[in-house]
């Protein structure tokens, strides 16, 4: 039996009424990804910058100041506090005022002066181990820029020369990798919710059983689900794109001509994620639930927050199986890599395979009659 | 408000929850999976960073560097290049996150006292490993420099946390998204639910007072809630070791009023929305997604912007998160936690007072 293209038109157009007739609903379309792209985009730094210092100098010395003034003045510290009595440092890593600790013990500037080794004790709050280990390597290279100037002369300069280039992202800003990031997760939070109640809430109000003596085909009904949603989550991402290039000067460098592929084989696998979860629960709030139990893995196994490569291995086997990771790998390679696009049509055929089977899957439970076991 | 009639409305809810097994057994198995993913997959690796070479030098002291390199455990030689040309493809192709560049000179010129160039090219399409494997990178060739040892030598010591294991970071926050998510998908629906159904006619018919169904409302999804929070305390010290320093009891008490606020929250969004749809997609955004981006939970707030910064202040998680990393980690109590308990306090108190003042159960 062929698609009557009349008979999606009409159940589309029901949808949409559907959706958008509610104000506060449009709102949460419309409005809601653009204020969640600004908080979160904001929210998504991991390098760090002006970190809780609290210094406690018991030497009180032009070279203890120097060595303070040159945490200070490489802007990824800032002093909350000092004091000449190891006791209040405790007390503010406890509290966590601060989250690093700089000791300078007595006699330093002499030791110093007088050619021995001299030390300085610095401590860090590792209930935040990413500061901590950010923090950590910085402020060891701040002391070793600072030994480096206080060597006594004709010690071993070595004198290396090192030149360092970050490629794809020069300045190392975090919020370049993050954001493509927060645009992934907030399309396939919008997909999610807006389709895997779709089926459900039409049994619980009992106008499937209406649906169904139409002679409209399971075919049909769920191109007549997928096709607002699709527009509306097109629309979302456009716009919420476009705000990161412009708000948060994110660099854009891919043909456009690998993103809208990947954009809609995404937005694809979201609506048939929804739709399958939508046909296989029986009531809103288990479609809810089960939502979860695909979004929470999603986000957690797409490299987001944390490199896939360091997950344990059996991880990373698993997120070949993520849209999120390979929409993800597309997206980040667009904003920043630009070159080297070659390699991500692999990506592209992947989140094409899962589209259709998740798609496929939703159709066969669609025929089965949605909500049986 | 007599305590049958507020019995009377959990025991219904409680009926219901378990009339939908299902969804009984999600409420379980979401926590268990977020720990999980969360205990297992995940974790900083900043040991044994991905290095290639391209040492053209060859020599003794190229050699001395390269051993500085393997040696501090932070980096790992995953290749051996031949010619420059395949320093690009080996990027590109994600094959190394460094390249270390060792020219033909380089032990002459070092000998000679004068600016041996050393190149480090690296994939700063991850800036945070980046980050850090830059830093440390720097830090080596320093420490090579000055032949072994630094003039100044700082001693680090990490508190709390000595071996820097974002489990232990990861896992007590976890119980804050967890609660929020329960909130989120559990009470969020369950008054929407009845509008929806036509059963809010036949509440409101019944001589029950709103305290009685807000309260009674709260109570089954308070003992879930409780529930998932023991088993995940469990978990987090008896599987993945996380240490618990801090008093259990201030623990279990500050737990119950970080539930009660989260999940008035939910029957509050529920109330005022009255349909479902819109009630999943007001929790999701007030609560689960907040809880895992702006509580400090993964991304520090102190590197926000000062209006971000603002914002985090009305996140009930964030006072959460601090709470538990400071009694799983930190061994304090009330004495410097008294700032969040207050925050979490009034929380619950504003949550509990909405979701009373929004149900309304006069049929409009």
């Amino acid at each position: 039996m062929s698609l009557d293209a009349r008979r999606i038109a009409e159940l589309s157009r029901k949808e949409f009424v559907q959706l958008l007739r509610d104000v506060r609903t449009r709102a949460l379309i419309f409005v809601a990804p653009i204020i969640q792209l600004l908080l979160f985009g904001y929210a998504v730094r991991t390098d760090i910058r002006d970190t809780a210092l609290y210094v406690v100098d018991r030497d009180r010395t032009a070279a203890t100041r120097e060595l303070v003034d040159a945490f200070v003045n490489t802007g990824y510290f800032r002093v909350v506090g000092s004091s000449d009595r190891s006791a209040d440092l405790v007390r503010a890593l406890d509290a966590g005022h601060a989250v690093t600790g700089l000791e300078i013990p007595p006699g330093f500037t002499r030791a110093l002066e007088g050619g021995q080794p001299a030390a300085v004790q610095l401590l860090f709050d590792g209930a935040q181990s990413n500061t901590a280990t950010i923090a950590q390597g910085y402020a060891a290279l701040i002391v070793g820029a600072y030994a480096r100037v206080h060597a006594p002369p004709g010690a071993a300069s070595g004198g290396i020369d090192l030149r360092m280039r970050a490629w794809f992202n020069p300045t190392l800003e975090s919020r370049h990798y993050n954001v493509p990031g927060v645009i992934a997760l907030l399309i396939l939070l919008m997909c999610l919710t807006l389709t895997s109640l779709a089926v459900v809430r039409e049994r619980e109000f009992g106008t499937l059983d209406q649906l169904m003596v139409t002679p409209l085909q399971p075919r049909e009904f769920l191109l007549g689900k997928t096709l607002p949603v699709a527009l509306i989550a097109l629309v979302d991402l456009a716009v919420i794109t476009v705000l990161a290039v412009v708000w948060f000067g994110i660099p854009f460098r891919a043909p456009i001509l690998v993103l809208i592929p990947a954009s809609l084989l995404f937005i694809l696998t979201g609506i048939g994620m929804g739709l399958l979860i939508s046909t296989l629960a029986q009531t809103q709030q288990e479609a809810f639930m089960t939502m979860f139990l695909f979004l929470l893995p999603s986000i957690i196994l797409s490299g987001f927050f944390y490199p896939i490569t360091s997950m344990p291995v059996a991880f990373q086997w698993l997120t070949v199986l993520n849209p999120v990771r390979h929409f993800l790998a597309v997206v980040r390679a667009s904003f920043l890599r630009g070159e080297g696009v070659d390699g991500l049509w692999s990506e592209i055929a992947a989140l094409a395979v899962i589209g259709t089977t998740t798609m496929a899957a939703a159709l066969w439970r669609l025929r089965r009659g949605p909500g049986t076991t | 408000m007599t305590l049958r009639r507020l019995w009377a409305v959990a025991r219904k809810e409680t009926i219901q929850l378990r009339r939908d097994p299902r969804s009984l057994a999600l409420a379980f198995a979401l926590p268990a999976l977020l720990l999980v993913l969360f205990g297992y997959a995940i974790s900083l690796d900043v040991r044994n960073l991905d290095l290639a070479v391209l040492d053209q030098s060859r020599s003794e002291a190229s050699r001395r560097l390269l051993s500085t390199f393997t040696s501090s455990g932070y980096f790992r030689v995953v290749a051996h290049l031949e010619a420059s040309a395949d320093v690009a493809p080996t990027l590109e192709r994600g094959r190394a996150l460094l390249v270390l560049t060792v020219p033909p000179d380089f032990e002459q010129r070092l000998a000679a006292g004068g600016g041996a160039p050393v190149q480090i090219l690296l994939d700063g399409s991850d800036a945070n490993t980046a980050t850090i494997a830059r830093n440390y990178a720097q830090a080596i060739v320093a420490r090579f420099q000055a032949g072994g040892t630094l003039r100044v030598e700082p001693r680090t010591r990490i508190w709390y946390n000595e071996t820097l294991e974002s489990r232990n970071t990861i896992v007590p926050g976890l119980i804050a998204v967890i609660m929020s998510i329960i909130a989120a998908m559990l009470t969020a629906l369950t008054i929407a639910r009845e509008w929806e159904r036509g059963t809010m006619e036949q509440l409101a018919a019944t001589p029950v007072r709103r305290t009685e169904v807000v309260l009674g409302k709260l109570l089954p999804y308070v003992g879930i809630g409780i529930l998932d929070v023991v088993a995940a305390v469990l978990a987090g010290r008896l599987v993945f070791d996380v240490p618990l320093r801090g008093s259990v009891l201030l623990l279990a008490v500050l737990s119950l009023l970080f539930l009660v606020a989260a999940l008035s929250w939910g029957l509050f969004v529920s109330a005022a929305l009255k349909s479902q749809l819109l009630a999943t997609q007001v929790a999701m955004l007030t609560t689960y997604l907040p809880a895992l981006l702006l509580s400090g939970f993964i991304f520090s707030i102190a590197a926000m912007p000062l209006t971000l910064r603002l914002v985090t202040l009305v996140v009930p998680a964030r006072y959460f998160v601090a709470i538990t990393r400071g009694i799983f980690l930190k061994d304090v109590g009330l004495a410097v936690l008294w700032p969040e308990v207050l925050a979490l306090l009034a929380f619950a108190v504003g949550a509990v007072g909405l979701a009373l003042r929004s149900f309304r159960k006069q049929l409009a």
